[in-house]
């Protein structure tokens, strides 16, 4: 889990091969194993394996609607991802994406539809964007400034600030932004016509390439530049960040600030470029989904993109596989995390070997 | 060949191997340890003394040779089984639980289904500790215990599983003059009851203060030993002058005394007034330092670690907030600016906590290089990384001051200590240095890298920048310094000029005395 990209020293071709060639059989392995275990478990509720991941690949990746469908989900979880490098990155556990998203959204969804009326479609929908930005980057205030000045955990203030929000996005949808003209509880809708362009004579949103340039950019940012590293020895060693004469709390905020946007991005992308309102108890909780899958990656932005993909695929596809087979569709998080626990065990065992091979 | 007093040998290593890829570690190491000696185990920063331990405590497997207990072969085959044969071992690094007293640290190993017998204990450790002046109390939490008494409780729980052989691993390293010497007195009354002590070590005066019988280890193979008879029959001196020449092929005096020449200008170059901060509750507060350095001067602190010096320190370099006083450098008030502000006008700081706060070890040598101008031209330009311009100037600074690393990419953290100094060093001597704070620059190096780390200190001096030296070595500050502060509970209780009686003078201000 180390957060630096330090390149190996110059090794011979034939090492660098060997190198590259173990680390796939990292990479794979573990899902190779996770999905024979995740089989045992739809064996053991009476599903044929094959059956239920032939339909997710079939519905998510194959089919052409599957994989439109596939590639717009993929537009808020990549915003998500970026939000989580960063904070993850400056060694700062911002585990509120669920309440900065849903507030964003809920921001989106009450602005959008109200500024189009006397706004350019696209200047309102940039206003809307913001607005769900500056939101969610104030929810990350408090527990920017506890962690920032007071030394403060912030795993626990995220996370309960992120109970917060999720219910405060729900009261603000039934309270404060109901749209009258429907017994739904739900904002007003903002029209297809007024939403994100679609990209082609597709059915994916525009809002997947806004999502792909920004984990890009936080990659690059967090990898090239200066303000990436200071985030980086803040999160590596915080002594030293105080030592090198960093502002470490004005930096604390900042990463909070940039997180919790990035994420709000990703709820404002959700509402004005697919979905168009926000409906009470709606809460997908990409959040928490997404929190495995940038340490699968390593916190590495473009190795995010693929497991992100990855995750669209399951998602889309377990949604159909739930409805026809019955499992349920959160049987994506049990995938997930199984991926995960073989991949830290497959970490193990390869420190140990290492170990071994050194003593 | 056989020992006047010393009894039969508990342990004896006979060839004992130790490879690790790249290194043989221990290369046919023959040792006998003596009930009723202390054995002193001595050697630089990687010559092999740890690997050694390890082995005698269960820890790792020799590859060749055999382990002898009471004259029977005997692979120790782990830690417990080391314990159970009468090894009982003190790390280095504290093995005590913070949080819970003594009595249940010490009841820690007991089977788990039982209550601990807190009282039985209490008699026990009684026992044992009267006789060895020992007072240990059972109730305190070991995070309130000072190191030197943490010291003692592990002792003590060494001695409460029967052992006969105890090993003490750079025991010395953490406590204070006080501390090494009571350690010194314990181990020979330790001795004196029978007990096998091996004591490890990497300074000479220890070694020639404590030992009965001294092996010296070099680069993994023992290059001499130094038997009791021989030990009383010489003078101190004569002593430690034949331990350097075993372990480096050279004679001694090679860090004789040297204090760097100075122009008769005596400006004051660092000025410091009336610096003050309050205590905290871990931490000494400063109570109105103030003295001033002229251009080339060497300042030494000298005191008991743990009396203001790092934050005095830091203080200086502004990485911690004063309640009042002023630092000026060459007539400019340094009040007022942060870090890179003071860094900037050239007062520079080495730290003593290389990995700890020095370095970010899991960062490349190259950027550890760079880690206090992140963002200043010409490394950055506007905010990008110009990793050319950074690669050049890392592979320049890691030839002009012999950093010996596989490359600058690797992370500074599997660098040996020395090393990591060098690139701290660098880090802080390049660009436009006038004063210097060095905290404690030699502590835990090897003697080659401490000679150099020293002929550093008065190269820079040397060059008329202004030097101020923070150490608990007195040696190290007579060495070289023009004049000596001593710090006593954060204020300056005196300055010294070096000369003639200097150390005195130094050590009854240290110890409360006036000079």
């Amino acid at each position: 889990m180390s957060a630096d990209a330090a390149p190996v020293s110059a090794a011979t071709p034939d090492a660098s091969a060997g190198k590259l060639s173990r680390r796939l059989a990292i990479a794979l392995g573990p899902i190779i194993v996770s999905l024979a275990l995740a089989g045992c478990v739809l064996l053991a509720v009476g599903v044929n394996p094959l059956a239920y991941y032939g339909f997710v690949v079939e519905r998510g990746l194959l089919s052409p609607l599957g994989l439109q469908q596939t590639l717009t989900r993929m537009a808020p979880l990549l915003f998500i991802a970026a939000g989580l490098i960063v904070a993850f990155r400056a060694g700062m556990w911002n585990l509120g994406g669920d309440g900065q998203f849903l507030l964003g959204a809920v921001a989106a969804a009450a602005s959008a539809p109200l500024l189009v009326q006397t706004l350019p479609g696209w200047l309102a929908l940039l206003l809307a964007f913001l607005i769900a930005t500056v939101v969610a980057m104030v929810w990350s205030l408090v527990p920017a400034l506890l962690r920032a000045y007071q030394g403060i955990n912030e795993i626990i203030t995220t996370l309960m600030m992120s109970f917060l929000g999720v219910s405060l996005a729900n009261v603000l949808v039934k309270l404060a932004f109901l749209d009258p003209s429907t017994t739904v509880p739900q904002t007003r809708t903002l029209a297809v016509s007024d939403r994100l362009p679609r990209l082609f004579e597709t059915t994916i949103t525009s809002g997947l390439i806004f999502g792909l340039v920004a984990i890009v950019v936080v990659h690059l940012v967090m990898t090239r530049t200066a303000f990436g590293l200071k985030l980086r020895t803040v999160g590596a060693n915080p002594r030293a960040a105080i030592h090198a004469g960093l502002n470490v709390p004005v930096l604390t905020i900042a990463v909070f600030a940039i997180s919790a946007g990035l994420i709000g991005m990703g709820g404002a992308i959700d509402i004005i470029g697919i979905q168009g309102n926000v409906r009470a108890d709606w809460n997908p909780a990409y959040g928490l989904a997404v929190i495995p899958v940038v340490f699968l990656a390593r916190m590495n932005g473009f190795a995010a993109i693929g497991f992100v993909f990855l995750l669209s695929v399951l998602s889309i596809g377990g949604e159909s596989a739930a409805r026809r087979l019955g499992v349920p569709q959160h049987f994506t998080l049990v995938l997930i995390s199984i991926v995960l626990i073989t991949l830290a065990v497959a970490e193990y065992m390869g420190h140990r070997l290492n170990q071994a091979r050194k003593v | 060949m056989e020992q006047t007093q010393a009894g039969p040998a508990i342990v004896s290593l006979e060839g004992v191997t130790k490879r690790f890829p790249g290194i043989v570690a221990n290369d046919r190491v023959d040792l006998d340890i003596r009930a009723g000696e202390v054995h002193v185990l001595l050697g630089e920063n990687g010559a092999g003394k740890s690997t050694l331990i390890s082995m005698l405590s269960g820890l790792q497997q020799p590859d060749d040779g055999r382990i002898l207990i009471d004259g029977v072969e005997m692979p120790i085959r782990s830690p417990s089984h080391a314990l159970s044969l009468g090894i009982g071992t003190v790390f280095q690094h504290n093995m005590l639980v913070p949080t819970l007293t003594v009595a249940e640290n010490l009841a820690l190993g007991g089977r788990w289904w039982q209550r601990p017998r807190i009282a039985e204990l209490t008699a026990r450790v009684a026992e044992i500790a009267r006789p060895l002046g020992i007072d240990i109390n059972l109730g305190a939490r070991v995070s309130e215990l000072s190191l030197g008494e943490q010291q003692q409780v592990e002792i003590v729980r060494a001695l409460l599983r029967d052992s006969r052989l105890l090993i003490l691993d750079e025991a010395t390293s953490m406590l204070t003059p006080k501390g090494i010497a009571e350690l010194g007195a314990l181990m020979r009354r330790l001795v004196e009851r029978g007990l096998a002590v091996v004591f490890i070590t990497h300074k000479l005066g220890e070694a020639a203060d404590f030992g009965d019988r001294v092996s010296v280890l070099k680069l993994g193979r023992k290059v001499g030993e130094i038997t009791s008879e021989r030990l009383r029959m010489l003078e101190r001196a004569a002593l430690v002058d034949e331990i350097v020449a075993m372990m480096f092929g050279r004679q001694a005096g090679a860090d004789e005394i040297s204090i760097p020449p100075r122009a008769a200008n005596d400006d004051a170059l660092l000025e410091v007034r009336e610096l003050s901060m309050a205590e905290t509750s871990d931490a000494p507060g400063l109570d109105r330092i103030s003295f001033a350095i002229g251009h080339g001067e060497i300042l030494g602190i000298a005191g008991i670690d743990g009396n203001g010096q790092k934050q005095l320190a830091e203080a200086l370099a502004g990485q911690r907030p004063t309640d009042s006083g002023s630092v000026m450098l060459a007539g400019q008030a340094l009040d007022g600016l942060d870090v890179g502000g003071r860094r900037k006008r050239g007062l520079r700081y080495l730290t003593d906590d290389r990995l700890g706060e020095g370095t970010v070890g899991t960062f490349p040598v190259s950027i550890n290089y760079f880690l206090k101008q992140i963002g200043e031209p010409p490394l950055w330009r506007s905010g990008m990384e110009r990793t050319r311009e950074i690669d050049a100037r890392a592979i320049e600074l890691t030839r002009r001051y012999d950093v010996r690393t596989p490359g600058i990419s690797t992370p500074v953290g599997r660098l040996s200590g020395g090393n990591i100094q060098k690139v701290l060093i660098a880090r802080e001597l390049a660009d436009g240095a006038r004063a210097v704070i060095f905290n404690k620059p030699t502590y835990g190096l090897d003697l080659a890298n401490t000679l150099a780390t020293r002929q550093r200190v008065r190269d820079i001096a040397g060059q008329g920048l202004a030097v101020l030296l923070i150490s608990t070595d007195l040696e190290e500050l007579l060495s070289m310094c023009h004049r000596i502060a001593v710090i006593s509970q954060g204020r300056l209780v005196g300055i010294v000029s070096n000369g003639d009686r200097a150390g005195e003078r130094v050590g009854r201000l240290m110890i409360g005395l006036a000079a």
